[in-house]
């Protein structure tokens, strides 16, 4: 178990590490520097801005000047607006974050009631409607079920007031974020549950006696939800991360808004930033995973 | 054993001699066509194939996306001929461009179409509307729909390919090579696949500039970034699953049969472990397209996709925002067409998993 963590944690940094070296030598192969795009600048201008930045000197002594900041915290600042970027992504991704973890919850508790019922009621009509309407949703980009939303409820209905500094509603951006992974959640709790359901061990509860609720809750779907908590931890970061579309489309100024811009605006160290800290998030995710995995289901043996 | 006992009762005595072998002839008399006939077996033969086939054909929801993708592609293949308007050309009435034919709602006509029309002209109906350049939206939206059809299958081609080399390696060799390589596989795993795409388009559109008049250069850098994209990094899944189907079937008996009896490598990947592995993999590609659908009209939703004037389902969509609350009509019908699409291929995909998976027939 021990030497399995720290496989795991030694591969974690590796890819991180592999992010880093992509990241930053395929931003140095575009053409055009983060000046390149604004006025004409007297040279010693540029060379002082390129002097500042450490762009005069080679692109390998580049790369270890910046591994050696990001080993101390420091991911520089950003080249358009000259503030720390850490600072930034900590603003930032607090947006995000709030907005993905409702999310989240939503997903896991819709996805495994509707789940579990679909499971329970196997070949009946709430059933077959439930798996109907999640096949539908998982259909659906998320950004085609954000602008219908946006339509019926902020436009049409005026129930929900659209995104603004004065009315930060989460509801329909939560919604549209919530939909797609509360119907992969929905799908996946029905097959394990069923799974679950066929086992011995609840045949065997059932028959000596204990009650329903108890073979349910305690048999059936704490050994259901394993395959759901390897779906949720990737989740987290995907619905941190991926919320650039529902972000755009509701206007919220969190980390995937910023990142698009830092794309357009060549902001190198910005990109860099963002990339990295979203890479370690994911990687983290994935690790976290893989332990709690083995550690609710101890008949799983990790290589 | 062989000896029949009940044919022996021991308290008659035997009619014919004791010593005799007591044969009845009839019995060894050659049989008639007829009786062969009985003989032989009643069902035809079923392979795995028709086997499968027929418990498709059963599930209705299967048939249904079926029957709806055919209908799609028919209408994206037909249409373009029948429809009179490009997908590019703004609409113009007897010659002259028609200014006033723009956002219009479906099977309505613009002023000087009507007065063309009162003098005898024909003029083919505009079926969804027109959109805010003036151009007819129904054919848009057919070509969106090729473009979109034609990124997820040609993606999920590429994944397949890549996927499959990868994975039968790995699993097949084992030890240090599979160690290795599923090292790599799990590092770009882990990889940040949208962030990726988006650098790699931004790089790519600076580095290659598709020269002619090609469908590579129509569609524009960004799709071929997508592409290569998805060579580069969406195999991993397909890779993972091969080479899990490849150490599952390794184990069986008759791989060791063939290994003992001098077969090569390859030749013990082509032979044996891919036809007891495609179905579960062909099934995977199949659900690969939605998503390479759904890849797509996400990029082109965010400004990353095909180039203007080629339009695709995602493009169509995102430029629908601008006008959504009064042109609530051009948002509609494409993510309708994605949404169909995509729902056709998931439920295609169950239907076929169900028919085809050998771990799932009973």
């Amino acid at each position: 178990m021990f030497k399995y963590i720290v496989k795991r944690i030694l591969l974690a940094f590796v890819t991180i590490f592999i992010v880093c070296l992509i990241t930053f030598f395929t931003m140095n192969a575009i053409p055009g520097g983060p000046f390149a795009g604004e006025k004409a600048k007297s040279p010693e201008v540029q060379a002082a801005l390129e002097r500042r930045f450490n762009l005069d000197k080679p692109v390998g002594t580049q790369f270890l000047l910046y591994m050696k900041n990001l080993a101390h915290g420091d991911f520089g600042i950003s080249a358009k607006t000259g503030r720390e970027i850490s600072a930034t992504i900590g603003t930032k991704f607090k947006v995000s974050a709030r907005m993905g973890i409702f999310a989240v919850i939503l997903a896991v508790i819709q996805g495994v009631f509707f789940g579990s019922i679909a499971a329970l009621q196997r070949n009946k009509w709430p059933d077959r409607v439930i798996i109907f309407v999640s096949t539908l949703f998982t259909s659906l980009p998320s950004f085609v079920l954000g602008s219908f939303l946006l339509v019926i409820f902020s436009v049409k209905l005026g129930w929900v007031q659209a995104w603004s500094p004065q009315h930060q509603s989460l509801i329909l951006p939560v919604l549209s974020l919530a939909a797609y992974p509360a119907a992969y959640i929905t799908r996946l709790t029905k097959t394990s549950m069923l799974d679950v359901l066929g086992q011995d061990y609840v045949r065997t509860a059932r028959a000596k006696g204990v009650r329903s609720s108890k073979v349910l809750f305690v048999h059936t779907l704490r050994n259901a939800l394993i395959p759901v908590v390897t779906y949720v931890g990737p989740m987290i970061a995907s619905i941190l991360t991926g919320s650039l579309v529902v972000e755009q489309i509701f206007t919220v100024g969190g980390l995937g808004n910023e990142f698009v811009q830092s794309i357009t605006n060549r902001d190198y160290p910005m990109i860099m930033g963002v990339t990295i800290f979203l890479a370690v998030f994911m990687v983290t995710m994935n690790l976290l995973t893989d332990i709690v995995y083995k550690l609710i289901d101890p008949r799983i043996t990790l290589e | 054993m062989g000896i029949e006992k009940e044919s022996y009762n021991p308290d008659q005595t035997p009619k014919k001699h004791a010593l005799s072998l007591q044969l009845d002839v009839s019995k060894f008399e050659k049989a008639t066509d007829e009786e062969k006939k009985q003989a032989d077996v009643m069902s035809e033969s079923s392979s795995f194939f028709r086997d499968g086939m027929k418990k498709l054909r059963k599930n209705p929801l299967a048939v249904f996306s079926i029957i709806v993708l055919i209908i799609i592609l028919a209408t994206i293949i037909i249409a373009p001929h029948v429809v009179p308007y490009s997908y590019s050309q703004i609409i113009t009435v007897d010659g002259r461009r028609d200014k006033s034919a723009t956002n219009m709602a479906p099977f309505t006509y613009s002023k000087m179409e009507q007065a063309y029309m009162a003098k005898g002209g024909k003029v083919f109906p505009h079926i969804m509307g027109t959109d805010e350049l003036g151009r007819d939206y129904f054919i848009r939206v057919v070509y969106g729909t090729r473009i979109s059809l034609s990124v997820g299958v040609f993606a999920a081609l590429i994944v397949l390919i890549i996927g499959i080399l990868y994975g039968s390696v790995s699993g097949y060799y084992g030890g240090k090579v599979d160690l290795i390589m599923m090292r790599i596989v799990d590092v770009i795993y882990s990889l940040p696949d949208l962030l990726m795409i988006i650098l790699l388009s931004v790089v790519l559109n600076e580095v290659i500039k598709p020269s002619g008049n090609g469908f590579l250069a129509k569609l524009g850098t960004n799709m071929i970034s997508l592409f290569i994209v998805f060579g580069l990094l969406y195999w991993v899944g397909m890779a993972r699953l091969v080479r899990g189907q490849i150490l599952t079937i390794k184990q069986n008996d008759y791989i060791l049969a063939a290994k003992v009896s001098g077969a090569k490598g390859s030749h013990i990947i082509r032979r044996h472990i891919l036809p007891n592995s495609i179905s579960v993999i062909i099934i995977s590609a199949a659900l690969q397209i939605p998503s390479a659908i759904f890849t797509e009209s996400f990029l082109s939703f965010i400004g990353l996709g095909v180039k203007a004037p080629m339009p695709s389902l995602g493009s169509l969509a995102s430029a629908a925002r601008s006008g959504i609350t009064t042109y609530t009509y051009k948002l509609i019908f494409p993510s309708i067409m994605i949404g169909l699409i995509t729902l056709a291929f998931n439920l295609l995909g169950d239907g076929l998993r169900d028919a085809f998976d050998p771990k799932l027939r009973r």
